[in-house]
């Protein structure tokens, strides 16, 4: 693969944003501020011919705080027959970043897969809604400190104080 | 339910969705109407909320999660090894795709080595799990035109695919044939004669689907010109895979990124320039006609030799060994309870898949569960084009169009 080429690229976007760049088994990546991701983009696509924004997702490194989520994305160039990879550290239980559905326009997907399991606000995103989970699903599953199942036992003395929380549609 | 007589629609029809829809359909002019979950043509559980005019879509608003399993939560808490037979059930039509591009990202992240006798028999058979996928696409397609023969036979052939892997790995679907490191063991004894038997079956089978349908004036009218993608719409929308090939951009990452030894054979890759439901219809025959020729220079050229990786950290000693030596006693105990711990880090790996391009996000934190998994899937992100081919187009056209697509629900909501 044309590494060089890659390596060139990622240098030049290092200096223009001022970004973090890290390597792993000859994956570039680049760990960017939440505010430079729409202008990051629009560069990759324009000026740096990645056409596809191959993915977009999330890491939730629960119980640490600062920073407790990492957005990852990932764009591939047919013409340069490369990828490259970004990272954007975001802090706190209710994280909100910018959208980039603008600029790639299947993020909408991606960006509404996250606010559904990790509870990441996109702003100005045109359709946030759930999208895997019901509508009025309470919690985002993909976060590490939401269970992976198993109900409370209800025994007689507590039957009803745990039937309150439970989550089914009473009456 | 009450419904609001002005606009014919229950009061919370539109809740949160009036924006998805044009204002005429909250005024009541155009009908509302639901196409799913239970629908035998959504080709699982899809749910489409369709604005009609007429018998004219004028919106189509996929909602999808009818089928989320919680596959990537799921994988988080199990070891690397159990966490594999999951990927099987994301995408049943391609679960050595699957199997393989999980297995590849744990070679990734622990760099380890693959025999070449594994990487031809991972090459052949996910060979023949693209043609079983398309088969699978052939008859529901056809079945969505009303062309009920054609179906049944794409699935006598495809229960010659199953009965190879079943020869293989003793499951039909659920295979978990590739492990990290090889195989899970080598092939049996009659594997190359089933697979030459099939090579020689298969292609005069494709000729026969060829003369029920490539020509078939029925069959013509129903696809020609329906669903028109245009190139750069498929770029922007991250489409991949057939879909993205029949818009006349040739992206097939065996030829892209060889993975596995695809570098070995020789092949083609079809595109197309018309960019309708009839170009990705003929892509997807040729696709399965390339196939077989890989199958067939895989099967002939197969290597000798182990089928499995000799590093003991990862892959468990042959049973033989456990009588004689300690080493392998400890190894075998180890993998079996605390599994293997490959380094911390993160990988993206990606194949091509039978819909487009399969990827893996596989992070380790250095423990011995995967900590995060995603599962960047070609169904998830064709789906989203559906709205755009749908627009305009009659609601018996929309049947072919989500056929066309060739999303697998699994493989949507994982």
């Amino acid at each position: 693969m044309m590494n060089e080429e890659l390596h060139t690229i990622a240098a030049e976007l290092k200096e223009r944003f001022a970004a973090d760049l890290y390597e792993f088994r000859g994956e570039v990546s680049l760990i960017l501020k939440p505010e430079d991701i729409v202008a990051f983009s629009r560069a990759l696509r324009d000026e740096y011919d990645f056409e596809l924004l191959t993915e977009e997702t999330a890491v939730d490194y629960w119980p640490e705080q600062t920073p407790r989520f990492h957005v990852v994305y990932r764009w591939r160039s047919l013409k340069r027959n490369t990828i490259i990879g970004a990272r954007v550290l975001l802090d706190g239980n209710s994280p909100s970043m910018p959208s980039i559905v603008k600029v790639y326009l299947n993020a909408n997907g991606f960006e509404r897969e996250l606010w559904d399991m990790f509870g990441i606000c996109f702003e100005e995103h045109p359709d946030l809604r759930r999208i895997m989970m019901p509508a009025d699903w309470v919690g985002h599953p993909l976060r590490k400190d939401y269970p992976l199942g198993y109900e409370e036992v209800q025994f007689t003395f507590n039957f009803d104080e745990i039937d309150q929380r439970k989550p089914y549609a009473k009456e | 339910m009450d419904i609001d007589l002005e606009t014919n629609l229950p009061p919370d029809a539109l809740d949160g969705m009036q924006h998805l829809v044009s204002d005429r359909a909250v005024r009541g002019e155009t009908v509302l109407l639901n196409m799913g979950p239970q629908h035998p043509s959504t080709h699982g559980v899809l749910r489409l909320l369709l604005e009609l005019d007429g018998e004219v879509v004028v919106n189509c608003v996929p909602d999808i999660g009818f089928l989320h399993t919680g596959i990537e939560k799921n994988m988080e808490a199990k070891t690397y090894l159990k966490a594999e037979v999951m990927t099987d059930r994301l995408d049943y039509l391609n679960n050595l795709g699957n199997n393989l591009t999980y297995v590849m990202a744990i070679e990734k992240l622990a760099d380890l080595d693959v025999p070449p006798r594994a990487q031809a028999i991972r090459v052949l058979l996910t060979e023949l799990q693209r043609i079983a996928s398309h088969l699978v696409w052939l008859g529901t397609h056809a079945l969505d035109a009303a062309a009920m023969s054609v179906f049944l036979y794409c699935f006598r052939e495809r229960e010659r695919i199953l009965d190879i892997f079943e020869m293989v790995s003793g499951q039909r679907m659920m295979t978990t044939y590739f492990r990290p490191g090889g195989l899970w063991r080598d092939v049996t004894s009659g594997f190359e004669a089933a697979v030459r038997d099939f090579v020689s079956y298969f292609p005069p089978r494709v000729t026969e689907y060829d003369r029920l349908l490539t020509k078939n004036p029925i069959f013509l009218r129903r696809t020609k010109e329906i669903g028109y993608l245009e190139p750069e719409v498929a770029l922007r929308h991250g489409v991949t895979g057939p879909m993205l090939r029949a818009a006349g951009i040739e992206f097939d990452l065996r030829k892209a990124q060889p993975y596995s030894g695809y570098e070995l054979y020789d092949f083609d890759v079809p595109t197309h320039t018309d960019s309708d439901t009839y170009a990705r219809y003929l892509m997807r025959m040729e696709e399965m006609r390339q196939s077989i020729r890989i199958v067939e220079q895989a099967l002939n050229k197969l290597p000798l030799g182990p089928v499995r990786s000799n590093n003991r950290k990862y892959v468990p000693p042959p049973r033989s060994e456990l009588g004689t030596s300690m080493e392998a006693v400890i190894h075998h105990f180890k993998l079996w309870t605390e599994g293997f711990i490959p380094p911390k880090g993160s990988v993206y790996v990606a194949t091509e898949s039978p819909r487009g391009e399969l990827g893996v996000f596989l992070e380790s934190d250095g423990g011995p569960k995967p900590y995060r998994v995603h599962w960047r899937t070609p169904s998830f992100t064709n789906i989203q084009i559906l709205p755009i081919l749908a627009r305009g187009h009659l609601v018996a056209d929309l049947v072919l169009l989500i056929g066309t697509v060739d999303i697998l629900l699994g493989d949507v909501d994982r």
